[in-house]
């Protein structure tokens, strides 16, 4: 075991549980609110948000998954740097509208403003439980970041029971302060997880290609196929479409996840929302640093060494990463990159369960199960859910095998796409029927679990044929294709045959922000 | 009920084809045979890398443009 990183680990992530606590008073609101609890009194102006988006938008998992693909699968894996980048003019253009309409009419959640939108409590409910079932995983994702640092600091690397105790404890500090402050507590906390993590990541990408004799060294030593994307062969887009398909799919998708719905809806005004949407590439910037450390990874040869032998066995090439930061780096360092990785799975976990709860709570239980509860009982069931969904997760990392976690993500992924156009088409027309969008909505699910089971759930990228031409692309964006299309045709027939279209509480004024 | 908001100066509908900047960095990072190349590279990074670092930074400078051209009476910010 290694003690000097175990010891600096367990300091910061003792200072972050006591800000957890802390933060339940900053800021001071009535946390029996919803909006206080679940969106911090959408308060948080422009530094704390970019904070929070930043610490919501790149998680453990991300930290850990984006070197390992470029360890393991070369330049494709570097499609995050342009997904990252592409996504901020999308931010920039919807998200204040969403903004301004939440604000309006106190919409804490996407399928709440479904449901103001189409007066449709079918539509709002399949919104719900698709961003519930795409976040679920994730959250079970953002556990195994925290179990691949403790296990590289060669904690329960023995296996058995007693190898989660770090996690479980992990957990339950996580759990608790979620229960207690709300937003405010990842909020606060996304503060020092981000300074840590800049710090781990510039210290990376200094250290390692000066112990290496340059940038230069660096990319010779990695093997040339994995260096660009290959050329497609005739009658194929090979990796290009790939590549530019699943960058774009993803920064339709990432909005539509709940946790980052709910970082926007907490921020103050859709000025700084605009103004996040500049500045937030800074992170993008780390991200694509962060993907070379999987070239440094394969340069410095990590994978060979002996002494991380059991660990690559346990952990694949997600152990990369932390076996870099291990060949690199003093003990103490060490322990301060891994506490930078296991509170980066906190912040987000926290995030996404108060997103799920609040979308169970708004969406399903109220409506569904207990129409006339008070705003105190809503809080409250809003805060017990967020306990059980996180229970979820660990459960689910523990007893069921990761593979199963990182398809389910990849599934989830391709499922929160088809909820655009119920929500981010809601934002500028009302032209479509809301029982076309739910029927659309389905059809993309099929579509698009289908797809990936073609691929035996291994990957989210089918091949397309187009009159001879293979196109390998996003399924989400294919599933989402024949999702509008069936939109499309559908709304006018069913406003024709005089299907209810349901009723709009919203009017034009409410989606304006200046 | 109107579903779009409406502009109602000329000068604000005018400064809305500044949004159309926001469509560069998607061809720029879209279409992956201009830049998926070893050469010309800087520093020893491959083309292909430094390419799309240089479009995080564009990125940013095109969208706080575009936000200070298409702002009108900010009273939104605490």
């Amino acid at each position: 075991m290694n003690w000097t990183a175990i010891i600096v680990f367990v300091l910061l992530f003792g200072f972050v549980t006591v800000l957890g606590f802390v933060a339940a008073h900053w800021r001071r609101g009535d946390l029996t609110e919803l909006h206080e609890w679940g969106l911090a009194g959408r308060r948080l102006g422009t530094i704390i948000t970019w904070f929070l988006l930043g610490g919501d938008v790149y998680t453990a998992y991300t930290f850990i998954a984006v070197p390992a693909l470029v360890f393991g699968a070369g330049a494709i894996g570097f499609f995050a740097l342009p997904y990252t980048i592409i996504v901020y003019p999308l931010v920039f253009l919807i998200l204040p509208r969403m903004w301004a309409v939440a604000h309006k009419h106190n919409y804490i959640t996407a399928a709440d403003f479904v449901q103001g939108r189409y007066g449709n409590r079918w539509l709002a409910l399949a919104v719900a439980v698709t961003g519930i079932v795409a976040t679920m995983p994730y959250i079970a994702l953002q556990l195994l970041g925290l179990q691949v640092v403790i296990g590289a600091m060669g904690v329960g690397t023995g296996g058995g029971f007693a190898a989660d105790i770090p996690l479980i404890i992990a957990f339950v500090i996580l759990a608790a302060f979620t229960y207690t402050s709300g937003l405010r507590a990842p909020a606060m906390i996304a503060v020092v997880k981000d300074t840590l993590i800049y710090i781990t990541v510039l210290a990376l990408v200094i250290v390692v290609p000066y112990q290496l004799g340059g940038y230069g060294n660096l990319f010779a030593a990695v093997p040339p196929e994995k260096l660009l994307l290959p050329t497609p062969g005739a009658g194929t887009l090979g990796q290009y479409s790939a590549y530019a398909t699943l960058a774009l799919g993803s920064a339709f998708a990432l909005f539509l996840y709940p946790h980052t719905m709910t970082a926007v809806l907490s921020s103050s005004g859709a000025q700084v929302i605009r103004r996040n949407a500049a500045y937030l590439p800074a992170y993008s910037f780390l991200l694509g640093l962060l993907a070379l450390t999987g070239f440094m990874a394969l340069a410095a040869g990590v994978a060979s060494l002996p002494e991380f032998a059991p660990q690559f066995e346990q952990y694949k090439s997600n152990f990369a990463i932390p076996a870099l930061i291990l060949h690199s780096f003093p003990d103490w360092f060490a322990g301060v990159a891994f506490a930078a990785i296991g509170i980066g799975g906190l912040v987000p976990a926290a995030i996404m369960s108060i997103a799920a709860s609040n979308l169970f709570t708004r969406n399903i239980y109220v409506p569904f199960i207990h129409p006339r509860c008070t705003p105190a009982q809503e809080t409250q069931n809003a805060k017990v859910v967020s306990l059980v969904v996180k229970v979820g997760a660990l459960v689910f990392i523990i007893f069921l095998p990761l593979q199963y976690a990182i398809q389910l993500q990849l599934l989830g992924g391709i499922w929160i796409s088809q909820t655009i156009p119920a929500v981010i088409f809601g934002l500028y027309t009302r032209w479509f029927n809301p029982w076309a969008l739910l029927i659309g909505w389905a059809a993309g699910l099929v579509v698009g679990t289908w797809m990936a089971g073609t691929t035996g759930f291994q990957s989210a990228v089918f091949p397309l044929q187009i009159d001879g031409l293979t196109v390998p692309g996003y399924a989400a964006l294919y599933a989402l294709a024949s999702n509008v299309v069936l939109c499309i045709v559908l709304s006018p027939i069913f406003n024709g045959i005089g299907a209810t279209k349901g009723s709009d509480q919203t009017i034009a004024s409410d989606y304006r922000f200046r | 009920m109107s579903t779009t908001p409406g502009r109602s100066t000329p000068a604000a509908a005018h400064s809305r084809w500044w949004l159309l900047l926001l469509l560069i960095p998607f061809v720029a990072l879209l279409w992956v045979p201009f830049y998926n190349r070893l050469d010309p590279a800087i520093f020893g990074i491959p083309f292909f890398y430094w390419y799309q670092f240089v479009w995080v930074i564009l990125t940013s400078v095109i969208i706080l443009f575009v936000d200070s051209r298409t702002r009108e009476v900010d009273t939104s910010e605490q």
